[in-house]
C-alpha cells in the first residue's frame, strides 16, 4: 500500500514504530537459530564453555566437520538421501504428470469416477498399520521403493496440475492432432514443454518432501546402512545413540571436537541443501500455494 | 421425470460398440492414466480395505482371509482402556492450544506486514520468515534439543545465568505442550501469511483512498476494509483446521516424545505407531487408527456443512 502518511495521528505513528520493531524481532527470531547453529558448529570446547552466546566463533575450527566425515556414517546417509530425493522426485513426476494429463481431458470416459476415487482418498485413509501391511505384503520392507512408492502421487498436487493442463490453450493441441500427433505425442511434445514452470514448481515440492521425509524411512527401513540423513540426524542429535564419526581414524594430535559442536555440524549438513535451493523455492512455492487456492 | 426408454438388444450392443470405440480412440489416455490408477488402488484403496483387520484377530501368518473375526472387541477394549482418555485429552488439548495460539498468528503477522510501507523491508522480513517452512521437523526438533539441553544448551545456560537454576525443558511434562506450540509457530507462522497477503493484495487501493478522503483513521480502515477482505479466507482455513482437528502432526510429537513426558505426549497417531509397529498389535492399533479416521471424516463433513449453512463456500 502506498498511501501518503500525512494524515497519521500520533497514535498511528507509535503503532508504526512498534510494527517495525515487532517484525524485525520476528525475522531475527527466525534467522538467529540458524546463525547460532552454524557459528556453534565451528566453535571449540573452550569457546562453548566461556561464551554462552555468540554469532561469530572467535577462532573457527573445522574439527567438528573433520570428525563427522571421518567415518562413512554421515556420508552414506547423505548419499541415501540424495538417491531417495532424485529417484523419488522422478517417480512422483512420472506418475503425477501422466495421470493429470489424462484426467485433464474432459471427454475421457469414466473421468468423474476417477476424480471421485482420488478425492475420496484425500478424505479417508486406511491409516498407518494397513498401509504398513500392504508395503510389507508387497515385500518392499527395507527397500527404497517402500519410501518412494507409497507417496508416488500427492492427490492435492495432482488436482492442481490437472487444472493447469485444462487451462492450456486448446488450439495448440488440436493443431497437433490434425498434424497427426497421437495423444501421447500431444502430451510429450506440446503439453510438457508448455508446462516447464509448473513441472519445476512441483518437482521442487516433491524433492523437498523427500529430502525432509523422516516418517517413511523410520517405518520401512530397518537397516541403518540404508537410513537417510533425517533418520541419522535423530539418532545422533536427539537420541545420542550413534557416533557421528570415528576417532580412531584420526591423527593422534586431533583434538576431539565438543559434542555440542558435532551435533550442530550434523544439523548444518542437513539444513544447507535446503538453504541452497531456498531462493528457487521461495519463487516457485508461493506460486504453488496460490495455484492451490484457485478452484477448478 | 420418469421417461421409459425401450432399449432393444440392438441398441445395447450399439452402445457397447461405441464405448469400445471411444476406449480405443482414447487408448493412449488410458495408458497414461494406468500407472496412477494402479497407485491409488494399491496404496490408497488396498489399505482402506485392509482396515477390516480392526475387526479380526489378525495374524500375519494366517493373513486377512484366515484370521478370526472378533467384531468390535478391539474397539471395546480401546474405549475401556485408560489410555483412551489420556490420548483423547492430550490430542484435544494440543488441538485447542493450536487453534488458540497458532491459528491467529499468521493472520496477525499478515496484517502487520500489510501495514508496512517500505517495500524492501517487507521483502526482507518475508524472505526470512518463510525459511523454516522448508526445514524438516527433524531439524527443528534437533535444534530444540541442542538449544534446550541441560547439558550445555545455550538457552539453558542463559536461564542459568539469570536464575541460577536450569530448567529441564525437554523432560518436564509441563513444558511439552508449550514447546510443541512454539515450534509450530516458529516454523509455520511466516509461511501461513502468504495466503492472507494474497487476499489482501487484491483489495482495491481506491477503497483506501476513498476512506482516507472521508476521514477514516487507520484503525477504521483496518476494521472496515482490510479485515472484511480476508474474512472468507479465514473462514475457509478455519474449516480446514476443524476438519483436521485431531491431526496433531505425527513427526513432531514423535520426535519430542521421550520416556519422561510420555504421559502428556501420547496422541492417537503416535500411540498407533508404538502399539502397532513397535509392539506388533496390528488389529488393535488399526482399530485405534480407524476410530480416528472416522471421527476425522465426520469433522470434515460437519465443518463443511456448517460453513455452507453460514453462507460460505464449502471445501468439498
Amino acid at each position: 500500500m502506498n498511501i501518503s502518511s500525512k494524515y497519521d495521528s500520533f497514535g498511528e505513528r507509535v503503532f508504526d514504530v512498534f510494527n517495525y520493531l515487532f517484525l524485525t524481532l520476528f525475522a531475527l527470531i527466525t534467522v538467529m537459530p540458524f546463525v547460532y547453529i552454524i557459528a556453534g558448529s565451528f566453535a571449540t570446547e573452550v569457546e562453548l564453555i566461556e561464551r554462552k552466546f555468540f554469532l561469530f566463533p572467535r577462532d573457527p575450527s573445522f574439527n567438528a566437520y573433520k570428525y563427522i566425515f571421518s567415518s562413512d556414517t554421515i556420508f552414506r546417509s547423505i548419499l541415501n538421501s540424495v538417491y531417495i530425493t532424485v529417484v523419488g522426485t522422478m517417480t512422483n513426476l512420472a506418475f503425477t504428470l501422466t495421470m493429470a494429463y489424462s484426467l485433464s481431458r474432459k471427454d475421457l470416459m469414466g473421468r468423474n469416477f476417477f476424480m471421485n476415487l482420488i478425492i475420496f482418498s484425500m478424505l479417508f485413509s486406511g491409516g498407518m498399520i494397513p498401509g504398513y501391511l500392504v508395503v510389507k505384503g508387497l515385500g518392499l520392507l527395507n527397500s527404497y521403493a517402500a519410501v518412494i512408492l507409497p507417496g508416488a502421487i500427492s492427490a492435492f498436487n495432482l488436482i492442481i496440475i490437472k487444472n493447469f493442463f485444462q487451462n492450456l490453450p486448446a488450439g495448440l493441441e488440436e493443431a497437433a492432432r490434425i498434424d497427426g500427433c497421437s495423444d501421447f505425442g500431444v502430451f510429450w511434445r506440446i503439453v510438457l514443454p508448455l508446462s516447464k514452470p509448473i513441472i519445476a514448481t512441483f518437482g521442487l515440492f516433491y524433492a523437498v518432501g523427500h529430502w525432509n521425509n523422516f516418517f517413511s524411512a523410520l517405518l520401512y527401513l530397518n537397516d541403518n546402512k540404508k537410513w537417510p540423513l533425517q533418520v541419522m540426524l535423530r539418532e545422533i542429535v536427539i537420541l545420542s545413540q550413534f557416533a557421528a564419526g570415528d576417532m580412531s581414524a584420526m591423527d593422534p594430535e586431533f583434538v576431539e571436537p565438543p559434542d555440542q559442536a558435532v551435533k550442530m555440524a550434523v544439523i548444518v549438513v542437513g539444513t544447507v541443501p535446503i538453504l541452497c535451493v531456498y531462493p528457487f523455492l521461495q519463487k516457485h512455492f508461493a506460486k504453488g500455494v496460490l495455484l492451490g487456492s484457485i478452484k477448478g | 421425470m420418469e421417461t421409459t426408454i425401450h432399449t432393444t438388444d440392438h441398441m445395447k450392443s450399439e452402445q457397447r460398440r461405441s464405448r469400445w470405440a471411444k476406449f480405443k480412440k482414447d487408448l493412449w489416455l488410458y495408458i497414461l492414466l494406468f500407472p496412477g490408477l494402479v497407485y491409488f488402488i494399491i496404496f490408497k484403496y488396498l489399505p482402506m480395505w485392509g482396515v477390516v483387520i480392526a475387526f479380526q484377530d489378525y495374524s500375519p501368518f494366517l493373513g486377512v482371509f484366515g484370521s478370526k473375526w472378533v467384531g468390535f472387541e478391539h474397539f471395546r477394549n480401546f474405549f475401556n482402556n485408560p489410555d483412551f482418555f489420556r490420548l483423547l485429552r492430550n490430542t484435544l488439548i494440543l488441538a485447542v492450544y493450536d487453534l488458540v495460539f497458532f491459528f491467529p498468528a499468521p493472520i496477525i503477522a499478515a496484517l502487520m506486514l500489510n501495514e508496512i510501507r517500505v517495500g524492501i523491508f517487507k521483502r526482507i522480513v518475508q524472505t526470512a520468515i518463510y525459511v523454516p517452512h522448508f526445514i524438516s521437523m527433524v531439524i527443528v526438533a534437533s535444534m530444540t534439543y541442542v538449544f534446550l539441553t541441560t547439558n550445555g544448551g545455550v538457552i539453558n545456560e542463559l536461564v542459568y545465568m539469570i536464575t541460577g537454576q536450569k530448567i529441564n525443558f525437554l523432560g518436564d511434562p509441563a513444558w511439552f505442550r508449550p514447546l510443541i506450540i512454539m515450534q509450530i509457530m516458529w516454523k509455520e507462522t511466516g509461511w501461513g501469511t502468504i495466503i492472507f497477503l494474497a487476499a489482501l493484495s487484491s483489495v482495491d487501493v481506491e477503497q483506501y483512498e476513498a476512506a482516507i478522503v472521508d476521514g477514516a483513521t487507520r484503525w477504521q480502515r483496518l476494521w472496515y476494509i482490510t479485515l472484511p477482505a480476508i474474512s472468507s479466507t479465514i473462514v475457509i482455513l478455519l474449516i480446514l483446521r476443524l476438519g483436521n482437528f485431531l491431526d496433531t502432526g505425527f513427526e513432531q510429537i514423535f520426535l519430542m516424545t521421550n520416556s519422561l513426558n510420555r504421559s502428556v505426549a501420547d496422541v492417537f497417531d503416535t500411540y498407533v505407531y508404538f502399539v502397532g509397529i513397535t509392539q506388533g498389535a496390528f488389529s488393535y492399533s488399526t482399530a485405534v487408527g480407524l476410530f480416528k479416521s472416522v471421527v476425522g471424516i465426520i469433522l470434515i463433513y460437519g465443518s463443511n456443512y456448517f460453513a455452507k449453512k453460514l453462507g460460505h463456500e464449502g471445501i468439498i
